[in-house]
């Protein structure tokens, strides 16, 4: 029933129209508010840097964060203007710990993860973001079930286990090739992660039918967590093979070679078909002349390209005492990753995560500093187009052997005995 | 398998375990006197080689020659934390010492960490990676050293308790308290002084430990576990016992390495520690309660 308070100003039910038309404007008002704070937010993309800063992966993490903190600066020199900011988390180097910072950044509102360098820590990070329905770039991991399992979130830029191993082979063929000196035997000696075991698994794979000129006489692993490895290298060293061969880490590849020499084991080479640890910055500096000769077939930058030129120069910039070729690595796969977060960014104009899925799953990106074609993805979320380059280490360096095209110096094999290091 | 090889990986078992002895015999004369069990073992040792890093790193000074003034300083450090903090828990229940300790741990983990960040340091003297050719034995330098500065430190120990008035002092404290305070003796006292005569020990491991391993904040409670299933395998509160137990664990792990799978080593010291645990609980040369 309604009464009648004035002509201007009828009444319904205790309220006057004044009332109800202010509070039907409040209302609007604030309904629209959450929407326009959302907007707002959608102009800047969250990524969730998630890496190992501590524990015994370390140095890869924060190696790789430095590729983190340099992305704003290049990626505004070659033309992103979009806004991002990076939120990172340490998994300290623990795959359980791994799920639930992942867990902590997409509830701090990350709307894409980058990371994490570690294959078991990817595995847990992935069904996290497949859970929570959060695009996943995955800058270094090589386990190869990261993509086979039909997730429509996980996109990784690195190349399988399996494609490291084919091209480590086959770089392993090239240096034989080209010095004219062939191992006709070799221990396997690998870490045991899941990283190891999925290069293990790619070896005993591929190599029955790589036609590969030597023989392995046995496979060694190793606790990752090892801090001495003296009974594994005299146990490859009572092989008598000609060639060691190692999938390993940074740490353990410096105790490996450090009990090499007090055990006096001179094998023709030290080769690694994919592999971190022996390029790496620390290697060199732990091990000095010790650390030359050894070769690992990996996925490198291109030194000749303008976006490699761009990153070294913010590199150099930001980090004036580090060794850029020591880092560019993790560096670079991990600038790339977030490149494809804020491409897909550009390109869906949403931080709404299906649309920055559905974005980077049309990702083509041909301006690149890691030497391969360019980042596409396939229906699996794997990069099609990542390559490898040889490198071997010289004065204390890594310097690409092959591909010829981009060689900075002649492979030498067999390797120099330790005596015999200048 | 070649015999040469077994023989120079039990060599290098036993050169290690002989360092391993000596970190646990710290723990084991805390515990032989004090009845308080050192949860913070392992971050004790940490501490005595991140003094040995820095000694390296800014004086180049060897590890070996610093034995003395780092022992000395962990001895310090022992003292005053058994007579300002744990002191007042020796009478407690053993959960308030554990907890107690175990926060103790996680101060020194988590300070050294905000100090010196989580990477990995050594120090890489002149002579890390030198080594002796006997015939077909390989022996590592390093390790050699190591094992000698440990027997000479656990010897000067047993020197201590067998020989000096304070040593003898202290021995009668753990054979009888209250006799020891009848006769007179300053029991809080003796206790404040074996607690750092044990972190002394353990810094002069730590010491000779960073020679053989690289250091990190985080690895101390994996050598506390060591530590323990060591002086547990030996006898608690047995010193011989703890010099024991260390070579066999050393030679275990070695031992295991070799003839086993090399990355589950590390399980075959817990699978010691069970059976004494089952066939001899009071340990290999510990006394029976």
């Amino acid at each position: 029933m309604s009464t009648k308070s004035s002509d201007q100003n009828p009444v319904v039910s205790g309220i006057d129209r004044r009332s109800a038309l202010a509070g039907i404007a409040a209302g609007t008002a604030a309904a629209v508010a959450p929407f326009n704070i959302v907007k707002a937010q959608d102009k800047v993309l969250k990524i969730g840097v998630i890496l190992p800063r501590s524990g015994v992966q370390a140095f890869f993490g924060q190696s790789c964060a430095k590729g983190a903190e340099i992305a704003e600066e290049v990626l505004r020199q070659v033309g992103y203007d979009q806004k991002f900011e990076i939120l990172n988390a340490d998994f300290e180097s623990n795959v359980d710990v791994a799920r639930s910072r992942a867990e902590r950044l997409i509830n701090d509102g990350a709307h894409v993860l980058v990371g994490p360098f570690d294959s078991g820590a990817a595995m847990a990070i992935a069904q996290v973001t497949e859970q929570r329905r959060v695009p996943f770039v995955c800058n270094i991991a090589a386990v190869p079930q990261l993509t086979e399992q039909g997730y429509k979130f996980v996109f990784r830029i690195f190349p399988t286990s399996v494609d490291l191993v084919r091209n480590g082979l086959l770089g392993f063929k090239d240096i034989f090739a080209a010095t004219g000196k062939t191992p006709q035997t070799a221990v396997f000696m690998h870490i045991n992660d899941t990283f190891g075991q999925a290069n293990k698994a790619a070896i005993d794979r591929l190599f029955p039918t790589a036609d590969m000129p030597f023989k392995i006489l046995d496979t060694i692993a190793y606790d990752p967590a090892a801090r001495d490895l003296s009974v594994e290298v005299a146990k490859a060293k009572a092989t008598n093979a000609d060639l060691l061969m190692v999938v390993s880490r940074l740490n353990d590849a410096i105790l490996l070679v450090r009990e090499m020499v007090k055990q006096r084991w001179e094998p023709m080479g030290i080769m690694s078909p994919g592999s971190p640890g022996m390029y790496e910055a620390q290697f060199f500096q732990t091990l000095g002349k010790y650390s030359d000769y050894a070769v690992s077939v990996v996925p490198w930058y291109n030194p000749t390209t303008k976006l490699s030129a761009m990153v070294g120069a913010a590199f150099n910039k930001k980090f004036p005492k580090d060794s850029l070729v020591g880092n560019i690595f993790n560096v670079g796969f991990t600038f790339e990753s977030i490149m494809v977060a804020v491409d897909a960014f550009k390109r869906a104009g949403t931080t709404d995560p299906v649309a920055l899925a559905d974005a980077i799953r049309t990702t083509d990106l041909t301006n690149r500093l890691m030497i391969g074609g360019p980042i596409k993805f396939d229906a699996k979320g794997q990069n099609m187009n990542v390559g490898s380059a040889v490198l071997q280490n010289f004065n204390q360096r890594p310097s690409v052997v092959f591909p010829k095209d981009a060689a900075e110096a002649a492979p030498v094999f067999p390797m120099p005995g330790w005596s015999q290091r200048a | 398998m070649p015999a040469e090889l077994i023989f120079n990986v039990a060599v290098g078992g036993v050169l290690t375990g002989l360092v391993y002895g000596l970190m646990a015999l710290g723990l084991s004369v805390i515990f032989g006197v004090v009845r308080v069990v050192n949860f913070a073992h392992g971050e004790m040792m940490t501490l005595g080689m991140y003094a040995a890093v820095v000694l390296f790193g800014s004086l180049g000074l060897d590890p070996l020659l610093m034995l003395v003034p780092v022992a000395a300083a962990l001895f310090v450090i022992g003292y005053i934390l058994q007579s300002t903090l744990i002191n007042p828990f020796v009478n407690r229940p053993e959960h308030s010492q554990f907890m107690l300790l175990v926060a103790v741990a996680m101060i020194m983990v988590n300070g050294l960490l905000m100090i010196f960040g989580p990477n990995a340091r050594n120090t890489l003297v002149s002579y890390a990676l030198d080594s002796y050719q006997v015939g077909p034995l390989i022996i590592d330098a390093v390790r050699l050293y190591a094992a000698v500065a440990a027997m000479a430190v656990a010897l000067a120990l047993f020197a201590f308790f067998k020989l000096t008035p304070t040593g003898k002092a202290i021995r009668a404290c753990a054979d009888n308290y209250l006799g020891a305070q009848v006769v007179g003796l300053n029991v809080k006292r003796l206790y404040a002084f074996t607690f750092g005569v044990g972190a002394a020990c353990v810094g002069a491991a730590g010491c000779i430990m960073v020679l053989l391993i690289d250091v990190t904040p985080q690895i101390g409670p994996a050598y506390t576990l060591l530590a323990f299933v060591i002086v547990i395998v030996g006898g608690l509160g047995s010193m011989p016992g703890a010099l024991l137990g260390g070579i066999l664990i050393g030679l275990s792990e070695a031992m295991a390495g070799l003839f086993f799978v090399p990355s589950a080593k590390g399980m075959f010291a817990f699978a010691i520690l069970v059976l004494v645990l089952l066939l001899r609980p009071q340990g290999l040369l510990g006394k029976k309660a």
